[in-house]
């Protein structure tokens, strides 16, 4: 069967073709189809029945004449050639080589939708990762196999931020030489995709790095495949190589997008937003393939990128990825336009996994105490803030315009820096000490007397 | 034997003839099992419980002649299983860290033996009706698994195995039915999960759930039998919420069914359980608990299954005796695989593309929950706490809606709570229960008769200051009066000293109902007694400038449950922190005013 060609194509729309009298095709097998002009496109059965198979082509379906086009079905799934040489390399959306260099040659090819991982296979993460970058380390920190994305919006800084992560996360204590990165972009501007190849080359990572590009004039079926493939190399990077893997993604707004497309081509019922109610399942597949796994060395580590429409984190794309992903750092455009850089909006900012990751054996015993403490000053801060817009700075009480410069300090001087200084853990917990100063002691009951002692440097 | 026709995601159309509806089906060379939902003459659809790629139109397909039904017996608790009583501990030493198609692994352990002590009632030539205990294993050191006769097997004991190690297939017992055929009888049994498991009749449920939870338990109640929905927007802690639920509620079996949640979170579970110990019982929390767990990278059917399996479950141990609660996480996951399901089917779509079966299905899901008189004479409970999604975190959209109706305890999680890192983040505006009447009998019969006054004192003053915050965003804290301040103040004093608790705090993450009392009172007396000098003249100012309030702030985490000496020290002390402002304030006539302050 692998070697017939069907030239029985009945209808095409929108990359989707229908053959008609294809005997027995396995569902999810993978397609090849040949088009007049000899041009060759991939694609993947979908739906499968006696008398009629239907075929999303991933390069889509334009200029494809029905009458000569010959379609080849090749009974496995797609798969993806792994292997160590996938570093330093640069691929398309369905996982070709685009940087002009040979094709990746190995014997080992993977299912690119991967299969799930046990329950019981997992392993918590803990591990701390230091990102060097106030903002996350102290407020809202990233663990070893953890995912956790951006919430960004359309102008905003999430790219640099992205790339700010890769050059500077590193673990505690050990060496970064296991460290990798898996980058993927769908439906990304030339433009991002070049800005990411030059932060990478600079800060010397670029031979560590696997890139996954499927930019924003590529085929739109093509996006469905691109992070299936890149987090297949990631899944054979980390558990098979022993590399603690780190997954960038960007943007999943665009994914969704596709998969919209698709399923609306597809005749699938719209739940929300026209989306299909199956989105929250497909952002599963994927998100769920961070972790790690007992036993293993290795580790993947998530961070999607997202941009919310409108700003709006109710949208069903921020909103589906919030209940999988494991917290989220929301940018925010106020901040942004403040000049605040990165503009990481810390109230709706959250890493769940965090409490396992920080504190006496991880980073430093006062950093849970310290991060509660911040949230909620800066919380209580933002009220003050709001009652000062309304009746004036001038009418408010002394502790309430304490209150008020600690929010500005803590902006300007905690969530603000360079995008090329790399905080450690302890000057973050410092800085954070510095800024919780300038609040009387007995504000704050979120330390222990202990550490007020130890660490605050008296009321003001 | 039949053949398949199409695939279509989850779904596979198949030539079987006279399957049954329910039954449940073995497709294909893998071998994927699944379930017929729909019959139009020889054809039939099945919704298959594992991913359908690789199906080929034209391979075998076979109905197995039973529907979808769990294995109940010991060897149950402490383990974890999939959405369709697959053991995924089993499961993984047997084919590796990913779940492969096709494995079909027994749910309870097959070569394992158990120590079964006959029950001495149990003689041979006595009649036998369904769901009387036969004997018992001890499956864990707190935890005794009754052996039941199956619910649907009633006759003669003809004999009884003496006590001795057996496996779980072995025969422990023959039983001649009424028309005269032989049924053996095992230390398991199967039950199909979408039938609910009899009972004589239901109880009224008597004695709250003790979660330990200060807002939930002294706020908003569950009793044992009852329904708790738990809504909140991610970020909101409900995952955290139910943790905490599942680790110190005062239940004698735990159900977590993580229903199209995060892996993680189930491993979290699985690690902290082992090594937490039980307030009640000392033992480590695992012996009680077990999971279901489909996460939401496993296969949406078998998510729409795992909630059935989880509260047959449930129900068996219910069965048993046993005070059981079932956390779901989430109901809005599983009422998303309906709908991808019935969107696949070609169903009419009503709100939100949910089908119009959802509410009823809801419905009766909850209805499995209660307290019951149990076929043997026993009393057991089903406790059901529900987590819901709310896209958005709107709690207009249907699964809310629906639930809001069938629950009596709403724990509503508010985002701008959560967002202030005010934890558990229950919003004690729109949270409710229909259990505080019967709670409080409990409460004045075990803690003390104040406590329903006491509670409703608190939520006042809560009200209040909620009323008051509002003129404060206006106008600013300077415009109100004395009395007002000191309300808000007080209201402060309440969220902070007394809503709040920290998860991770180990001294208070649990609280036991002395100890919620205790800190309820405390911190309503100095309320009071600053109210008293608020009207004698004192300007809140002096009294927010107390020491004693922020060390109020901190007694939770000062004093475990076990230390209520000390803390009923301070509190016995509020009186002498007054006691300044008040000759200041009240110097007229101190020792009548004092009087009048000191209870």
């Amino acid at each position: 069967m692998k070697n017939i060609e069907f030239r029985t194509a009945a209808s095409a729309q929108g990359g989707l073709v229908v053959m008609a009298g294809v005997p027995g095709v396995a569902a999810g097998s993978r397609v090849q189809l040949r088009d007049h002009a000899g041009r060759v496109r991939s694609g993947l059965v979908i739906r499968s029945a006696n008398d009629a198979v239907l075929v999303e082509v991933f390069e889509g379906t334009d200029a494809l004449d029905l009458e000569r086009t010959w379609v080849r079905f090749l009974e496995e799934p797609y798969k993806l050639p792994v292997s160590r040489d996938m570093l330093g390399r640069v691929f398309n959306g369905s996982g070709r080589p685009c940087d002009g260099r040979p094709p990746v040659i190995s014997a080992d090819r993977r299912d690119i939708n991967g299969e799930p991982l046990n329950p019981a296979a997992r392993a918590y993460p803990r591990e701390f990762i230091q990102t060097g970058i106030s903002a996350i380390d102290g407020m809202n920190s990233l663990t070893r196999g953890q995912k956790l994305p951006i919430f960004s919006g359309g102008g905003l800084p999430h790219n640099r931020v992205a790339a700010q992560i890769v050059r500077q996360a590193k673990l505690l204590g050990e060496e970064a030489a296991e460290f990798v990165v898996v980058f993927a972009a769908f439906g990304a501007s030339h433009a991002d995709a070049r800005f990411f190849q030059e932060s990478f080359e600079e800060s010397g990572v670029l031979n560590k790095v696997v890139m996954f590009l499927n930019l924003a004039d590529e085929p739109v079926i093509e996006r469905l495949l691109t992070p299936r493939a890149a987090l297949t190399a990631a899944e054979y990077l980390a558990f098979d190589l022993d590399y603690h893997v780190l997954v960038v993604m960007t943007d999943m707004t665009a994914y969704a997008e596709a998969l919209r497309e698709v399923a609306v081509l597809r005749g699938d019922v719209p739940a929300r937003k026209g989306y299909p109610g199956y989105l929250y399942s497909d952002l599963a597949e994927l998100y769920e393939r961070a972790g790690r796994i007992k036993n293993r060395r290795g580790s993947i580590t998530m961070i999607p990128v997202l941009s919310m429409p409108s700003d709006d984190i109710t949208h069903p794309i921020p909103d589906l990825t919030g209940y999988i992903t494991e917290g989220q750092i929301v940018l925010g455009r106020e901040l942004s336009n403040q000049g605040v850089y990165p503009p990481v909006t810390v109230l709706p900012s959250l890493s769940r996994l965090m409490k396992d990751g920080i504190g006496k054996n991880f980073t430093r015993e006062d950093h849970p105490h310290v991060a509660s403490q911040l949230f909620a000053s800066y919380a209580k801060a933002l009220e003050v803030r709001g009652l000062a817009a309304i009746i004036g700075a001038e009418e408010l009480s002394d502790a309430d315009r304490r209150t008020l410069a600690f929010a500005d300090a803590f902006e300007r001087r905690f969530i603000n820096q360079g995008e090329d200084e790399d905080r450690s853990i302890h000057e973050t917990l410092n800085l954070a000490w510095d800024l919780l100063s300038m609040l009387p002691p007995e504000s704050l009951i979120r330390v222990s007397e202990e550490e007020l002692t130890k660490y605050h440097k008296g009321a003001a | 034997m039949g053949k398949i026709l199409e695939i279509n995601g989850p779904l596979v159309k198949l030539d079987l003839p006279q399957t049954v509806l329910g039954e449940q089906v073995r497709v294909g060379r893998l071998g994927l099992v699944g379930e017929v939902i729909s019959r139009d003459g020889n054809t039939a659809l099945a919704q298959l419980y594992e991913d359908t790629a690789g199906l080929c139109p034209g391979e075998e397909a076979e109905g197995l002649g039973w529907p979808l039904s769990v294995e109940l017996g010991p060897g149950l608790l402490g383990g974890i299983f999939d959405g369709v009583q697959r053991p995924l501990q089993a499961m993984w030493e047997q084919s590796g860290d990913r779940i492969a198609r096709g494995v079909a692994v027994a749910s309870l352990p097959r070569d394992r033996r158990w120590h079964f002590a006959p029950d001495p009632r149990c003689l041979a030539g006595m009649p036998l009706v369904g769901g009387e205990v036969l004997g018992t294993v001890q499956e864990t050191e707190s935890i005794q698994h009754r052996i039941l006769v199956p619910p649907r097997v009633q006759g003669e004991l003809l004999e009884l195995a003496p006590e001795g190690e057996h496996t779980v297939e072995d025969v422990i017992g023959r039983v001649r039915l009424a028309d005269g055929r032989i049924e053996k009888l095992h230390l398991f049994h199967r039950w199909p999960v979408r039938t609910p498991r009899p009972f004589r009749q239901r109880d009224h449920a008597v004695a709250p759930l003790i979660t330990g939870q200060r807002i939930l338990d002294t706020f908003y109640p569950l009793l044992k039998g009852g329904k708790a929905a738990i809504p909140g927007p991610f970020g909101a802690g409900k995952t955290m919420l139910q943790h905490q639920v599942a680790r110190w509620c005062n239940a004698q079996i735990v159900i977590y069914v993580g229903c199209g949640e995060r892996g993680n979170e189930l491993t979290d579970v699985l690690e902290s359980m082992p090594t937490l110990t039980d307030p009640h019982t000392g033992r480590p929390l695992m012996e009680r608990t077990l999971l279901v767990a489909n996460t939401s990278n496993m296969p949406v059917v078998a998510r729409e299954a795992s909630i059935y399996v989880g509260i047959t479950l449930a129900e068996y141990f219910r069965d048993q005796g046993y005070d059981v609660v079932m956390v779901a996480d989430s109901t809005s996951r599983w009422a998303e695989a309906l709908r991808e399901v019935a969107g696949r089917l070609g169903q009419m779509p009503v709100e939100e593309g949910y089908p119009a079966y959802l509410g009823s299905r809801l419905a009766a899901f909850y209805e499995r929950a209660g307290r019951v008189e149990t076929l043997a004479g026993d009393h057991g409970s089903v406790t059901l706490i529900g987590a819901v999604s709310p896209p958005g975190g709107d709690f207009s959209e249907p699964v809310t809606s629906h639930t809001k109706e069938i629950i009596q305890t709403f724990w509503a999680l508010s985002k701008e709570l959560a967002d202030a890192r005010h934890y558990p983040a229950v919003d004690w505006l729109e949270s409710f229960s229909g259990y505080v009447s019967s709670a409080a009998k409990w409460w004045a019969d075990n803690i003390d008769p104040g406590w329903e006054a006491s509670r409703a004192a608190a939520l006042d003053l809560l009200a209040a200051s909620e009323e008051l915050q509002r003129i404060v965003n206006l106008v600013g804290v300077e415009a109100l009066s004395s009395e007002q301040r000191w309300t808000l103040e007080a209201a402060s004093l309440i969220k902070e000293g007394l809503l709040q608790q920290a998860a991770t705090d180990e001294v208070d993450s649990f609280a036991s109902p002395e100890k919620q009392f205790a800190l309820l009172t405390a911190l309503l007396d100095i309320y009071r007694q600053g109210m008293k000098l608020v009207k004698l003249g004192a300007p809140a100012r002096r009294l927010i400038q107390m020491p004693l309030l922020a060390q109020a702030r901190r007694w939770k985490s000062q004093h475990s449950s076990d230390d209520l000496e000390a803390l009923k020290a301070k509190i016995a002390a509020i009186p002498a922190a007054f006691e300044p402002l008040l000759l200041e304030y009240a110097p007229a006539a101190p020792s009548s005013a004092m009087e009048e302050i000191r209870p």
